[in-house]
């Protein structure tokens, strides 16, 4: 039952870096690829129907972290303090952003908007990356969970690493859900700035993989290659789904290299927090299976509808007055 | 200030700061469901005028309440990681379950709903608009379930010292949680139906275009509000009479009442320093008798005072604070059960008088707009705009009330439930350093404060704009009904 939950978990946060790592990497990207209002437009509206359905897996993979594995959740939130707070004021600026942008006709308005997308994207990003990275990698914490020594304890060489595979994926990611959403000049654009990019964003989450778990590195790298290769053959959505199995195998490394550790002391072996010492009651586990049995697979049914309705690409042409 | 303190403050402001969002998207949500069910079934465009605007409202309030929601899934574990554990195997299940069942469908069916004008056959997208409109009352559900079993622990048993639940049934179907349920969506609809009157008001007194469209708003908006505050009545006086049982010493700190009296006296209003449990220098204007009707439906019943509780509580759980450096200046000082008074004396009275005082507005504000009369005062829009802050300054005043009015305990004990399950607040906070959590109120304060300005500029930009659409075309050239 436990296992089952770590596997659950590592899944809602394989589910929220699928599909909030492309919401986020539009965002990091917003100045970039969209030239002027009217492309940006364009970029928004990819995502604007679905980013807060998908921000709600990350909700989820805490929510459930809480409910079956209370001390995990509490050791490793209270622990990655300030890292966290700078997360949720990003995904507050970013997540009012997108609705405000466009309510006032005025070019400072969308501006200010514009540079709170994009900081709030970059910053979001890097601190998903330096969450999960410090968890697999671990934290100098005491018998008890509390952490022992400094409030930047989680920010180090390698979750800095960590922190910036997440980013780069997501900018990658981002560019080429932009090809596969857009047309015309915009999608030309993403597609040549996802294939000159990846070499260079996507090599610090080849370095953590292989911190973490050696020369299963490998088996990214091969997926990923497959995914700009697919994308120069102009086979967006192929390349799309490459670059989904490319996070599904790096979620599967880092937490398959954790389990069955949920957070690592780095100060004594014995400290380190399992799946043992900190799940709830067989009870507990029960119900909220029970919850997820029936609630997730309809949630991939209505979400999955959803972005059948959104499926069109859209253009500058597609885009009204404001 | 301690780290304690500080999390206090900030749990304090966050809430309250979030639950200014929640009740009006819970109670607008439903409201323009209702409306766009209005336009689909008799085709009125009427009706279709009042979705499109009370639904724009709705949106920019919408994404407050969702972000700065997401605050709260944080704090428990950032800055209460002591109480995380102790209640995880209880706590954490219905918030699970608040976001599989209610937060998904929420957020997805929203998107469905604000982009899908045009994509969708009418009566599907209407039926997002339920989706989405209910999903936010079902998440209201669970968060309430969760907060009412910190008020009233059920569904448990002690296991190594913590509580472990036994029975999620217990914990859905407890009778906190069933009393503070209907009171809790009363209010939001009490807030919405005194948006509706207010704005409509307004756009009356202007002289703005269709004006049938503000004359069936604050019809609407009215009703809404009168039977929202018999709800609110209802489930309240329910709720006070368990609060009664389950917890004295927050309703003997809601009254003031420092010593047992039989009959007890209501109190209406005092004049004098109600900060001492000994009530000197208090005088109280009361109804007799009237409190010991409220707490047990018998007018001749004995209510106990402050001074005859706190022995009682401390013969049960203790004088003493133990002896944990964990508790700082608190270890093994004595324990203090009685709530901040002046707190919860005004905060109950301020609850349930601008509850009363936002019914009155409305039922005045139908009678002055009767067989389509308008006041031509600048006093009548006004007044209406005024009694929109009523129902959000009761709301307010009752959680400030009834979570001061559990102090010193986070969890509450159940007096006649699992014996040993309580935790102090003082014990519940992370071993964070005061730095950190200074650090994240400031930021987060600074924050909801130039987004409250952000959304009271667009809300009045978009109030002033008044109705915007026409009726919903189908576009030849593939441009898109909605974007952002």
């Amino acid at each position: 039952m436990e296992t089952l939950w770590f596997v659950l978990i590592a899944v809602l946060w394989l589910g929220y870096l699928f599909l909030e790592g492309f919401d986020f990497g539009v965002g990091m990207l917003l100045p970039v690829l969209g030239r002027d209002n009217a492309e940006r437009r364009v970029m928004i509206n990819t995502i604007g129907p679905v980013w807060d359905g998908n921000e709600v897996w990350l909700i989820v993979a805490i929510g459930a972290t809480f409910a079956a594995f209370p001390g995990w959740y509490a050791a490793l939130l209270s622990a990655a303090y300030l890292p966290l707070t700078l997360f949720l004021i990003a995904l507050i600026g970013r997540g009012v952003a997108f609705d405000y942008r466009g309510k006032v006709d005025n070019p400072r308005w969308r501006k200010a908007w514009d540079v709170t997308i994009v900081a709030g994207s970059w910053i979001a990003t890097l601190c998903v990356g330096l969450l999960i990275s410090t968890t697999v990698l671990g934290l100098p914490i005491d018998a008890n969970g509390d952490r022992v020594g400094s409030p930047f304890a989680a920010i180090r060489f390698d979750t800095v690493v960590g922190a910036f595979a997440f980013a780069g994926y997501a900018l990658v990611h981002g560019a080429v859900f932009t090809a596969l959403k857009t047309e015309g000049e915009i999608r030309e654009r993403a597609r040549r700035l996802a294939i000159t990019l990846a070499p260079v964003a996507l090599l610090p989450l080849i370095a953590l993989l292989a911190i973490v778990a050696g020369l299963w590195a490998g088996v990214v790298v091969v997926v990923l290659v497959a995914a700009m290769w697919r994308l120069l053959a102009n086979r967006d959505g192929q390349s799309f789904a490459l670059m989904g199995l490319a996070i599904a195998a790096s979620v599967a490394i880092l937490f398959g290299s954790l389990y069955p550790n949920v957070l690592p002391s780095t100060l004594n072996d014995a400290w380190s927090l399992t799946i043992a010492n900190t799940a709830s009651s067989p009870y507990t586990l029960q119900v909220i299976t029970w919850v997820a049995g029936f609630g997730t697979p309809a949630v991939l049914v209505y979400q999955g509808w959803t972005y059948w309705v959104f499926r069109k690409r859209i253009g500058v042409r597609h885009i009204p007055a404001q | 200030m301690d780290v304690l303190e500080l999390a206090r403050w900030q749990f304090g402001i966050t809430t309250v700061y979030h639950f200014l969002m929640v009740p009006l998207t819970i109670g607008l949500s439903l409201l323009v469901a209702g409306m766009q069910t209005a336009w689909v079934r008799t085709g009125n465009e009427r009706y279709y005028k009042m979705t499109k605007f009370w639904g724009k409202l709705l949106l920019i309030n919408f994404a407050m309440g969702v972000v700065t929601g997401i605050v709260q899934e944080f704090q428990f574990g950032m800055a209460w990681s002591a109480y995380s554990r102790f209640v995880g195997d209880v706590f954490g299940a219905p918030l699970a379950m608040e976001g599989i069942v209610a937060f998904f469908v929420e957020s997805t069916f929203l998107g469905l709903w604000i982009f899908g004008w045009d994509k969708l056959p009418k009566k599907v997208h209407l039926a997002c608009a339920w989706a989405f409109s209910l999903a936010t009352m079902a998440s209201a559900y669970f968060i309430l379930a969760a907060n009412s079993w910190m008020q009233h622990p059920v569904g448990i048993e002690l296991h190594e010292g913590r509580p472990r639940l036994t029975s999620i049934w217990a914990v859905l179907s407890n009778n906190t949680v069933l009393a503070a349920f209907p009171h809790t969506i009363a209010g939001a609809f009490a807030v919405a139906g005194a948006f509706l009157v207010g704005i409509a008001a307004w756009h009356l007194y202007r002289k703005s275009q269709d004006e049938k469209v503000w004359r069936s708003s604050l019809k609407l908006g009215t009703w809404v509000g009168v039977v929202a505050f018999a709800a609110l009545s209802i489930s309240g006086d329910l709720q006070g009479k368990l609060m009664f049982e389950q917890q004295p010493m927050k309703m003997a700190a809601a009254e003031a009442l420092c010593h047992t009296e039989q009959p007890a006296s209501f109190s209406i209003f005092a004049v004098g320093d109600v900060t001492r449990p000994d009530c000197e220098n208090v005088k109280s204007i009361t109804v007799p008798a009237l409190l010991s009707f409220l707490a047990h439906n018998d007018f001749s019943s004995e209510v106990k005072g402050i001074q005859d509780l706190v022995p009682l509580y401390q013969q049960k759980y203790g004088e003493f604070y133990p002896v944990d450096p964990k508790l700082g200046e608190l270890s093994g000082k004595p324990i203090d059960y009685v709530p901040a008074l002046p707190v919860t004396y005004w905060g109950f009275r301020l609850m349930i008088g601008f509850g009363a005082i936002s019914a009155g507005l409305g039922v005045f504000m139908l009678w002055l707009t009767r067989k389509n009369r308008t006041p031509t005062g600048w006093w009548f829009p006004a007044l209406g705009l005024a009694g929109i802050a009523t129902p959000f300054l009761a709301n307010s005043a009752g959680w400030i009330f009834t979570e001061m009015g559990r102090q010193p305990f986070v969890v509450v004990p159940n007096p006649t439930g699992v014996d040993g399950v309580w935790m102090f607040t003082a014990q519940a906070v992370s071993n964070s350093t005061p730095g950190e959590i200074l650090t994240s109120l400031i930021a987060l304060t600074a924050v909801y404060s130039v987004l409250a300005v952000v959304e009271f500029y667009l809300i009045r930009k978009y109030v002033r704009g008044g109705i915007p659409g026409v009726l919903p075309q189908k576009t030849d050239d593939g441009a898109l009904a909605f974007a952002y």
